[in-house]
């Protein structure tokens, strides 16, 4: 511990002030996700906790506001802090777990593709390529069209849109590194190439991965906003920080605007502080910017 | 006479590109006897590598052995599969490579690396097998062997990576070790270091070994015999002593002309006039012939074989030079 305080990476860290606020950030929206249920006092999906009487409260600094709903209530009398913080769960649910899932498989391709090249290497790239000369967005919103909604078939979209950029990063680290000789040298010691690929390829592209994968998380998590604010993310009864928007948006031309804006700013602040920290990342770890 | 380790006979490696059949290694025979150096010596892309990985069956392609047979300890190793492949690579035949900075994965402490090759070639526990790597560690001159295990590779010089590779190299015991330009990469001082050390590691283990290199200055150092190859074929080969003081070939005593020495200052550096011919544009005749000062018509029409000129030496010259008072 003392050794990783004591390194290079965390003193840059300290000087790099949009790294600190980023990871800020992300680690109080983290701290939300995962405590938030416990610090406040209404569930926003217990019917019983809900009162019509206090629909559409304002902001507790409006005229008309609440004490008991710091940012206000919705047309069922939800607190939108609540809302916020049970749909903020998740979101970063969709957006960690999508992200597993496309780097699980975009790196297995990867690296078959850049370790074997061939034949195998020319589709696995052409049907990346392929697939990057469409909109992510627009293969999300065909898929999740197609098949129905729900949230293990976001996590099919999106790893079937985020696969691609961990499959181009990855073949490209591993046509670099089996250039080496210690690739070579572990052909000539007798190892097997899934040995090789496992034990001595991946260790050496997993730098480019990490930064990927955090730059990956939230744009997954924007995408899955975006797909739930169109109406064919996530179920009702799962609402996630897109569909909050979606919710609020319908009244917002009657001048509520508190019931979309809130989880619209949070989603903002969100990926803020991912790519914030993200960019730190791909910075500090690229070792030719260094 | 013992039967000798490893035979190779008529290896023919090609490889198939977009702008024809390169013959890489074109029918190159050679042997190499148990405890012995043999010297691989050519200009690059004389397909010295390219014999190396062909021994250890690692031709990607579009490359291929069409021809020859490899015999290893009396068996043609060229016609083995991918699996039985495998125990020999490592096992039988160990490589060092050129780039110490690059031949050792830079994730992985050098112990960890070692002990990758024992537990895949040997049946030692832990225990047993960190003892060998220690042992191996100080035979080849790295001090505090017990603490250097545990340090990553940027953590040592060149010259002493170059020292882990071929421990690493030496590890399983292997019987023939292929040095591919194994001191080319390395500070002159580290250099000579470095060949004492293989000289010494394969005195001790009676391992055979290849020594592939475009420097004959560092062969005449090491080799027992010489091969000199010129464009995928054998064009000379011997005794060391013998072919360095009297060549049969006009292309090695172009080498040897070409090496600089202290002593006599006042001569000019000869080169050979022009380069190493692409190897599909030679058609008919002796590779060699376009850049030779002895050609004469007979060079253009017939490729010479490998004939038996005096001593030990065998040349592949229709005009081969006498036996000069130098």
């Amino acid at each position: 511990m003392n050794r990783l305080l004591s390194s290079e990476f965390v003193y840059n860290y300290r000087r790099n002030i949009p790294a600190v606020l980023g990871s800020v950030l992300v680690l109080v929206f983290a701290f939300l996700a995962i405590i938030g249920p416990f610090l406040v006092w209404q569930d926003p999906y217990d019917v019983s906790q809900l009162e019509l009487m206090d629909s559409f409260k304002p902001p507790v600094w409006l005229e008309g506001g609440d004490p008991r709903y710091l940012l206000g209530t919705d047309g069922q009398g939800r607190d939108v802090l609540a809302s916020i913080i049970y749909g903020a769960r998740i979101s970063a649910f969709i957006g960690l777990a999508a992200m597993i899932c496309s780097c699980v498989i975009g790196t297995t391709l990867g690296l078959m593709s850049g370790y074997y090249g061939g034949t195998l290497d020319a589709v696995i790239m052409r049907i990346a390529d392929i697939q990057l000369s469409f909109p992510s967005m627009l293969i999300a919103l065909f898929l999740m069209s197609a098949f129905g909604n729900g949230i293990g078939m976001i996590l099919i979209a999106l790893t079937a849109v985020g696969w691609v950029v961990y499959a181009r990063t990855v073949r490209g680290s591993t046509l670099g590194e089996i250039q080496k000789e210690y690739i070579q040298a572990a052909r000539v010691a007798g190892l097997s190439d899934a040995q090789i690929i496992r034990r001595h390829v991946l260790p050496n592209v997993l730098t480019p991965l990490i930064v990927v994968s955090t730059i990956q998380v939230g744009s997954f998590i924007l995408i899955e906003a975006s797909l739930s604010f169109l109406g064919v993310g996530v179920p009702i009864t799962e609402p996630s920080l897109g569909l909050l928007v979606k919710e609020g948006f319908d009244v917002l031309f009657s001048g509520i605007w508190w019931t979309s804006a809130f989880p619209g700013l949070f989603i903002m602040f969100l990926v803020f502080g991912i790519n914030l920290f993200g960019d730190f990342l791909r910075d500090e770890l690229n070792p030719r910017l260094r | 006479m013992a039967e000798p380790l490893l035979d190779i006979r008529g290896l023919q490696t090609h490889f198939h590109t977009f702008g024809g059949l390169v013959k890489a290694v074109d029918g190159v025979s050679f042997d190499v006897k148990a405890g012995e150096i043999v010297g691989l010596v050519g200009e690059s892309g004389g397909g010295k590598s390219v014999i190396g990985f062909s021994i250890v069956g690692l031709i990607d392609p579009p490359g291929k052995i069409v021809g020859g047979e490899i015999r290893f300890d009396g068996r043609d190793i060229a016609k083995l599969d991918e699996r039985a492949m495998r125990r020999v690579r490592g096992r039988e035949i160990a490589m060092v490579f050129q780039d110490p900075m690059t031949s050792l994965n830079p994730v992985y402490t050098v112990g960890r690396q070692m002990d990758e090759v024992l537990r895949l070639h040997t049946d030692l526990d832990k225990a047993a097998r960190r003892a060998r790597c220690i042992r191996m560690l100080e035979d080849v001159g790295i001090s505090e062997a017990d603490k250097r295990l545990d340090a990553y590779p940027h953590q040592f010089s060149g010259g002493m990576r170059q020292r882990v590779v071929i421990a690493i190299a030496l590890l399983a015991g292997s019987r023939l070790i292929i040095a591919d330009e194994p001191t080319t990469a390395l500070d002159v001082t580290v250099q000579s270091q470095i060949l004492k050390l293989m000289r010494r590691q394969v005195e001790d283990t009676g391992a055979a070994m290849i020594l592939v290199t475009h420097d004959l200055a560092v062969v005449s150092e090491m080799a027992d015999r010489v091969v000199v190859l010129y464009c995928g074929r054998v064009i000379e080969r011997g005794l060391t002593d013998e072919i360095i003081a009297n060549p049969a070939h006009p292309y090695t005593r172009g080498l040897l002309d070409s090496i600089p020495r202290i002593a006599d200052r006042q001569h000019r550096l000869r080169q050979i006039p022009g380069t190493v011919p692409d190897i599909r544009s030679i058609g008919l005749g002796c590779s060699f012939r376009a850049r030779c000062s002895r050609a004469q018509s007979l060079c253009a029409e017939r490729s010479p074989d490998l004939a038996h000129v005096r001593g030990s030496l065998d040349a592949a010259c229709h005009f081969p030079l006498e036996e000069a008072a130098r």
